[in-house]
């Protein structure tokens, strides 16, 4: 099992963020949280990647336990988020934003490698290398965040709002995006308030509601199902 | 800092900057009015004079750049102010000193000259000996002091941080005269070092000396600013202390350490201090424990002046600072010990007409 997360509690000060959630992910795997916000997607993200300790509760990857392992360590191990709202380096410029992301490995021939065929996905962030990251647009920035987050040779991939603040036709693509790179062999973890979009890619899904998982099953199913049409899914 | 909401907040505000720039204009006025009545009208100093003020000023605001760099450097990477920057300095100083006096009592006699000691015998390496142990205890100190004193309270309000680094700097302060004693000592440079030589150019009809100390030490401050500047923009560490600086959370899940980025940059910050306090000692000659403490002050003014976080406007700020406290009370036509006010006058000045700095931007609220 690529994922196991098992009866997570973490609190922020005297918040309860995370009651107590557990789900798993298999190698291969597109699974996507879902809900409202402050239901606690993001809490998850950060326990996983180490920012964030759990106060009870265990997160391994590949059968490791990394909940007490630094985030730097989880980075080494191919476990690696592309934060929500992209946080791109916005002093910095694109290719050295890319750069960070690379910032693990040491192979400057393999680098220059990734950076190349991450422009060749993103071809509008190769005419903008030069550029600081802060001058881009949302969807230049979201590219960026995810491309950044390619450089680092992913196992796991964990994208928190990708759709976040974006057209409905950069969502598309984001969304088309992150298929193909499932498709190439990484596992994603997708925390998505867009519910339509998470739903119809994801292979399975959670419902997260206050900090509890209330709901789960395949994207399909999830689909179809009347409380997550009513909640999320805006009722049609 | 609370937000202004309401439209009578915003009108306080712009009169508020309306008030500043204001004041700046008259302020500024006065000075200029002040300094062309002392230049042109009264005509007291010769342009030798203005040579030889200029000079050292350039050379004392090198330094006065490297120490502000490292304000600058932690202020950047952990918004706060490093206030025992400047004992880190001063310990850098002892360190040549002590190197120099080591070498002076090791003998290196020559058919010529029986008496001949090492540190005449071999004064590129003495002098490169004495650096690389300022640097190095400098360097040291930073390490230290950010491991033992400030990383337990990287959660701590900020107040407690600031209230750390005076407590740092009165401890630093005060170790160094137990062990070394409350007298200035006299460092006593190579030879070719010494410091009433140098080399005689004529300005105007009458002789500006050049020491060759004053040249080295520029020139050593400019090399050291240019490697600094390098290792920020272009290797892999610059762009990791960037990244921390600009948001410490990404920067982690990029799979950067973050305390030990920091580690580093008090390391480097230090390095630079020290090699600041080595050159204080070569071409001022007197150390003390006390030795840090106005450079540190002047230094941190010279970084808010620049724009604190921004790491060319520290250098600028301090070759500015250096200059303007050099020429300034001959300008201003007061007595030239008040050297020392125009320096504090000045950070006073900006934090009321330009409290971000010259090349500094709006702070954002996040930093703030």
């Amino acid at each position: 099992m690529m994922l196991k997360v098992e009866s997570l509690q973490v609190f922020y000060g005297a918040i309860h963020a995370l009651q107590g959630i557990s789900f798993h992910l298999e190698k291969g795997e597109i699974v996507a949280l879902i809900g409202a916000n402050g239901a606690g997607k993001s809490t998850v993200l950060n326990t996983v990647s180490g920012i964030l300790r759990p106060r009870e509760g265990a997160v391994a990857f590949e059968d490791q336990e990394i909940h007490e392992v630094p985030p730097q360590e989880i980075v080494r191990r191919g476990v690696i988020q592309v934060p929500e709202g992209r946080k791109i380096f916005s002093r910095m410029t694109v290719t050295e934003n890319l750069e960070m992301g690379a910032y693990t490995h040491t192979d400057r021939a393999e680098i220059a490698r990734d950076m190349e065929s991450v422009f060749e996905r993103f071809s509008r962030l190769r005419e903008r290398r030069n550029q600081l990251g802060g001058t881009l647009s949302g969807g230049e920035q979201q590219m960026l965040a995810i491309g950044r987050g390619l450089m680092a040779h992913p196992t796991l991939l964990l994208l928190d709002e990708p759709s976040m603040g974006l057209s409905p036709i950069l969502v598309e693509q984001i969304f088309d995006i992150i298929q193909d790179i499932n498709e190439q062999g990484t596992s994603i973890l997708l925390v998505e308030q867009n519910a339509q979009m998470a739903l119809a890619i994801a292979d399975r899904a959670y419902v997260l509601e206050t900090g509890k998982i209330v709901m789960q099953g395949t994207g399909d199913d999830l689909l179809k199902d009347p409380s997550v049409i009513e909640a999320y899914l805006g009722g049609h | 800092m609370d937000k202004p909401t309401s439209t009578s907040t915003q009108g306080r505000l712009r009169l508020e900057r309306y008030l500043r720039t204001f004041a700046g204009i008259v302020i500024g006025v006065f000075l200029l009015w002040r300094v062309y009545n002392v230049i042109v009208l009264q005509q007291n100093f010769g342009a030798d004079t203005w040579v030889r003020f200029g000079l050292s000023g350039l050379i004392l605001g090198g330094m006065y750049a490297l120490i502000a760099i490292g304000y600058t450097l932690v202020y950047g990477i952990m918004f706060m102010i490093n206030f025992a920057h400047g004992e880190v300095m001063m310990l850098g100083a002892f360190g040549g000193f002590f190197t120099f006096e080591a070498l002076r009592f090791i003998p290196a006699p020559t058919l010529s000259n029986p008496e001949y000691n090492f540190l005449n015998a071999h004064p590129f390496i003495s002098v490169l000996l004495a650096f690389l142990v300022g640097i190095s205890i400098s360097a040291m100190a930073g390490y230290f002091l950010e491991k033992i004193a400030y990383r337990p309270l990287r959660r701590a309000p900020r107040l407690i941080l600031l209230i750390t680094a005076i407590g740092a700097s009165i401890f630093l302060q005060n170790l160094a005269m137990l062990l070394f004693g409350p007298q200035r000592k006299n460092v006593v440079n190579p030879d070719i070092l010494d410091r009433g030589a140098g080399w005689i150019v004529n300005v105007s009809g009458n002789d500006v000396l050049i020491s060759y100390t004053g040249i080295f030490s520029l020139v050593l401050s400019t090399l050291l600013m240019i490697g600094l500047y390098i290792l920020v923009q272009r290797t892999k560490l610059g762009r990791a202390m960037r990244a921390v600086a600009l948001d410490k959370n990404t920067a982690s899940l990029m799979g950067v350490d973050v305390d030990n980025v920091i580690s580093k940059t008090f390391i480097i910050s230090g390095a630079l201090a020290g090699a600041a306090g080595v050159m204080w000692g070569i071409h001022m000659g007197l150390v003390n424990h006390y030795t840090g403490f106005l450079p540190g002050i002047k230094a941190f003014t010279a970084a808010v002046m620049g724009g604190i976080g921004n790491i060319p406007g520290a250098m600028l700020g301090g070759m500015l600072l250096g200059v303007i406290e050099a020429i300034g009370p001959a300008a201003l036509g007061i007595d030239f010990q008040l050297k020392d006010v125009i320096a504090f006058s000045i950070l006073v000045l900006v934090l009321i007409v330009r409290p971000s700095g010259i090349l500094g931007e709006k702070l954002s609220e996040e930093k703030l």
